[in-house]
């Protein structure tokens, strides 16, 4: 039986210059779902195995990778995910937003504005906005090409028309650089305006479905809507019971058997930063 | 207070150490074998090497093992091992009609050159539960015959022979193969890349569809023309000699099927085919890849498409086990973002909604 041998960051070479090609694409055509010869990852389809896979193609030794899932770095996943980088090409890890060059996330951006020298690596599920008005790669495709989003336009109607509201609170469609209308992954809406005009590079993964898509730093990324139904952003009307943040996005964590909730950020990084800044400002002020 | 759990690395381990166990069991129990995995559940093996696409029994017995007989699990390990392997090429096409025949079946000719050959099959097997099984039990050698050496042609060359099926469409001997694991499927597929995601497709989804067909849904009207099942031996074209090498043997299990005619005005009508090709004795995938590769021919054959088993990106985008296990387990990640999401909406949308039937219900009291 011979002996698996892994190469930095476990893909091979051939297979990194095959998805860099992939992302510089991407990156050409800002928000164009980009096919590419996916690979099978030692983690399952639907884990992250696009995120894992554009990661794999851009870490260098020097680089430093924060992992997160639903914004906190401890989640199961983010851990396996933090562990197989760490063992397959020993790069630094961290859990602080500042000090990371390259982040992996799933379902959140973090709260801490990121700069020009990081990358945003999004972990995607699936990567056609339309795919659910129109289940055929086939007919989506056609409908990019002729930037044909008027059924996506229908949908918001239907649900205004149906709800009262937009009744899409993740996942909620783009428009990219004035062009194609992209999915941000399951993120929740709350988070679509860090998107914008961001100085970091963007990049998403969908290893099942194939596709890499980008979004270049300072791209005008507008949430799609209505001028009587401008897009607005949600959060849980309260501060986090860790922190005090009233403007974190937050996690409802249920607390007993009698209706008792409380409410905490998602982004754990950010909550513990600004306690710990909290705590040295106390002692700071203690005489 | 309540503070939000951390750990998840701790856990983590700790669930991979239970997993160990319990993969284990009562330890008083011997250890299972790789060796006894590959001779005594043989048609598991077939099957991950089948769908993992590596002919390798050990590893697909080690996998096995390790999956803790969970077959699809075992086919995901495989497959993660098998896309680390460095290419080195493409083998030259094998001769079926060369097999080393441990089974032959044809259910459209009484009788044939070569014969019918049962071979080692459930076929006629009563389904009882056999107690003796149960022990050790002592199991006589079977009985053998001498081959007559009559070369067993295969019953589609014998009915091409006189027009009565189409050829099967030959590629140029230079032609790339294509291989959807180094280019990602796109729309509409050729045959070769359809025959490659039905071969490495869940047996049981392509059981569903080709069964689909026989009920109705995309009708082909087939004839288990043959199937055979034996060793075949694989060659590599080696640029540096300038001639094709032996790697070694493969047992396969191929299936034609013979489905009803197609003809026109200008062309008399003949039988058409299906095609099905896995690793090992694996029978009811051969056949099942056989009926949905026909029922996916039908816009090719000018028939009407309409049914599940006909439709391309339904049949190709599905069929893969490893992504839709992944994709449908994944539920089990946190959404707990997502979720709040959909909380806040549905809460806002009961708040207005409470509002609307407090104004009501007022307004009824004042009438």
């Amino acid at each position: 039986m011979s002996a698996p041998v892994y190469n930095f960051a476990y893909l091979d070479e051939q297979t990194k210059r095959m998805i860099r090609r992939a992302i510089l694409k991407a990156i050409a055509i800002p928000g164009y779902q980009v096919p590419f010869a996916s690979r099978e990852m030692p983690m399952p389809y639907g884990w992250g195995t696009g995120g894992v896979q554009v990661t794999a193609a851009i870490l260098g030794p020097d680089e430093v990778l924060k992992v997160i899932d639903q914004g906190s770095d401890d989640t199961t996943n983010a851990v396996s995910i933090r562990k197989f980088f760490a063992k397959t090409a020993g790069v630094r890890t961290t859990t602080r937003t500042a000090e990371a060059t390259v982040i992996q996330t799933r379902h959140r951006i973090p709260e801490t504005p990121l700069g020009a020298h990081q990358v945003l690596v999004y972990q995607v599920p699936i990567p056609e906005p339309l795919r659910f008005l129109e289940p055929r790669e086939t007919e989506t495709r056609q409908m990019h090409a002729l930037a044909d989003y008027g059924v996506m336009h229908v949908k918001l109607y239907e649900d205004i028309a149906r709800h009262g509201h937009i009744a899409t609170t993740y996942a909620y469609p783009v428009k990219v650089n004035g062009r194609y209308v992209t999915d941000p992954s399951p993120t929740p809406k709350f988070d679509n305006p860090k998107m914008n005009d961001s100085p970091a590079l963007q990049l998403f993964g969908a290893g099942r479905e194939k596709r890499i898509y980008a979004i270049p730093p300072y791209t005008a990324v507008v949430s799609l809507d209505f001028e009587d139904h401008p897009f607005e952003r949600y959060r849980h009307d309260g501060s986090c019971a860790l922190c005090g943040s009233a403007e974190s996005f937050l996690d409802e964590v249920v607390t007993d058997d009698h209706g008792g909730r409380m409410f905490v950020c998602s982004d754990t990084d950010y909550c513990e930063g600004r306690r710990g800044a909290a705590q040295e400002g106390a002692q700071e002020g203690a005489p | 207070m309540y503070v939000a759990v951390k750990g998840g690395a701790r856990a983590i381990e700790n669930a991979h150490a239970l997993l160990a166990d319990v993969r284990r069991g009562d330890r008083s129990v011997a250890e299972i074998s790789l060796e006894q995995i590959s001779q005594q559940l043989a048609l598991a093996v077939d099957r991950v090497m089948a769908e993992g696409s590596l002919y390798d029994r050990e590893l697909a017995a080690l996998a096995i093992k390790q999956a803790r007989g969970d077959l699809i699990e075992a086919i995901f390990l495989l497959r993660a091992f098998r896309t680390t392997c460095p290419r080195l090429g493409a083998s030259a096409p094998f001769d079926t009609a060369r097999m080393d025949v441990r089974r032959r079946i044809s259910a459209i000719f009484k009788d044939l050159p070569g014969g019918q050959v049962l071979g080692p099959t459930f076929d006629y097997t009563h389904r009882l539960l056999d107690q003796g099984l149960a022990g050790e039990a002592d199991v006589a050698a079977p009985p053998i015959a001498a081959h007559d050496g009559t070369p067993m042609r295969p019953v589609a060359d014998l009915l091409a022979a006189d027009g009565l099926i189409e050829r099967s469409a030959a590629s140029p001997a230079d032609a790339a193969v294509g291989d959807l694991t180094r280019e990602p499927l796109s729309f509409p597929a050729e045959r070769d890349v359809r025959l490659q995601n039905l071969a490495r497709g869940d047996e049981g989804f392509l059981l569903a569809l080709g069964y689909s067909t026989q009920r109705g849904f995309g009708r082909t009207h087939p004839f288990a023309g043959e199937i055979r099942f034996g060793e075949v031996e694989v060659e590599f074209f080696a640029e540096e000699v300038g001639f094709a090498v032996p790697l070694g043997t493969v047992a396969v299990t191929e299936c034609q099927m013979v489905n009803q005619f197609k003809g026109s005005a200008a062309e008399a009508p003949r039988f058409t085919r299906g095609y099905g090709l896995a690793f090992g004795q694996s029978e009811r995938k051969a056949m099942s890849m056989a009926l949905v590769d026909r029922a996916l021919r039908a816009r090719e054959l000018g028939e009407e498409v309409g049914a599940p088993a006909q439709d391309q990106e339904f049949v190709l985008s599905h069929s893969d086990n490893v992504q839709a296990t992944g994709f449908v387990e994944h539920l089990k990640l946190p959404h707990y973002v997502d979720f709040q999401a959909e909380l806040g909406l549905v809460r806002r949308m009961r708040e207005e909604f409470a509002l609307r039937d407090g104004a009501g219900a007022l307004r009824d009291a004042a009438e």
